[in-house]
């Protein structure tokens, strides 16, 4: 079986579980995905499936991605990504749906984090600042980024001031609290990277494969 | 109408009370502990409402051993059994803060006059509407009041 999926995410929400305890999740779009290419060990050198989603008009896309979808003889769509996985028995052209997943699966997501802009080091790196008052002229700065006799320049790596978000994150091990195959939903514990209508990847949790290993 | 508002839809829990300000409740609160199931029971005066849909609260308040508490509950809760009113009170906010202020016989709302409101029309019971008035009589759980 593939080992991942993709979708939008559609904002937050919360409901009640059977229990009776109100569970905050985030709605997510997910599939039906079609299988478009599959790679093999024997020409590519490694095993992936290339999925697409969200169906397209075939004069949105370039002519010549709707030429690679006209091979496979499934329709344009707005977007094509690889997933890994067990691909014995899988079909060109066969649409994987959210039902793969149920609910109590750990999954990991990766999206795009929302863009902050160019942000100082303490939203962005978490650093203290100084004093607001009592005469403090030390506000928001970054401080010392080097002294001068020794090392006598900036290191590597300084944490300083510059683009925050938009940047590529995955979130580990989030629970699926509920799936709505009827609907392509699907409900996870708690939030995900990017804003809503955002494009993410859902993968089986990688801390689940190591703990069963 | 977009996914997640169809999606919030149906979450809504069907046949909950058309709950009032100034509403004399009585809420039967589930309470699960370890295996044991009981049935608590809530009585006082709603002093609020907020939210919409799925998310809808509305807050009782009432006064326990001379100690004002008040209690906010989900309208959409599994954990509410039911929620019976006993009595309407003549308000004209929304939200009776001031009663915190008050004790004794000025914390008490008027009855609401529904003769006079409903003089042309057939005479209405006071409103009990309930969740699982059946399920109660078929299997009597105790009901335990707070103390």
């Amino acid at each position: 079986m593939i080992d991942g999926l993709m979708g939008y995410k559609l904002g937050m929400t919360q409901f009640f579980s059977e229990e009776g305890k109100l569970i905050p999740v985030t709605v997510l779009q997910i599939g039906p995905c079609k299988v478009v290419q599959i790679k093999t060990l024997e020409k590519e050198g490694y095993q992936a499936a290339q999925l697409s989603f969200d169906d397209v008009a075939e004069r949105r896309v370039t002519k010549a991605i709707a030429g690679h979808f006209k091979k496979a003889a499934v329709g344009t769509a707005r977007r094509l990504k690889e997933f890994k996985g067990d691909l014995a028995g899988m079909n060109v052209g066969e649409a994987l749906t959210v039902d793969m997943f149920k609910k109590g699966d750990r999954v990991d997501v990766t999206g795009v984090s929302r863009g902050k802009g160019f942000q100082g080091v303490m939203k962005r790196h978490h650093f203290r600042g100084g004093p607001a008052t009592h005469g403090s002229m030390f506000h928001r700065a970054p401080g010392s980024i080097g002294a001068s006799s020794f090392p006598s320049r900036v290191f590597k790596n300084q944490r300083m001031p510059g683009h925050m978000g938009s940047k590529t994150i995955t979130t580990q091990d989030i629970m699926v609290a509920d799936v709505r195959p009827d609907q392509n939903l699907l409900l996870l514990k708690g939030s995900v990277p990017g804003a809503p209508k955002g494009l993410v990847s859902i993968y089986r949790s990688v801390k689940e494969k190591v703990k069963k290993a | 109408m977009n996914q997640l508002q169809k999606l919030e839809e149906s979450f809504l829990k069907p046949n909950v009370p058309q709950l009032k300000i100034g509403q004399t409740v009585k809420v039967s609160l589930k309470i699960v502990e370890g295996e044991k199931e009981r049935i608590q029971v809530f009585e006082g005066i709603i002093i609020g409402m907020k939210g919409v849909g799925h998310r809808q609260t509305f807050t009782v308040r009432k006064i326990s051993y001379g100690v004002g508490v008040e209690r906010m509950f989900p309208l959409h809760s599994p954990s509410i059994q039911r929620v019976e009113v006993v009595r309407e009170g003549e308000v004209n906010r929304a939200k009776l803060y001031f009663l915190r202020e008050r004790s004794g016989r000025s914390a008490r709302l008027s009855e609401k006059k529904r003769e006079i409101v409903d003089a042309k029309k057939e005479p209405t019971p006071i409103l009990v509407p309930s969740i699982s008035d059946q399920i109660e009589e078929e299997n009597p759980v105790p009901v335990e009041s707070v103390k």
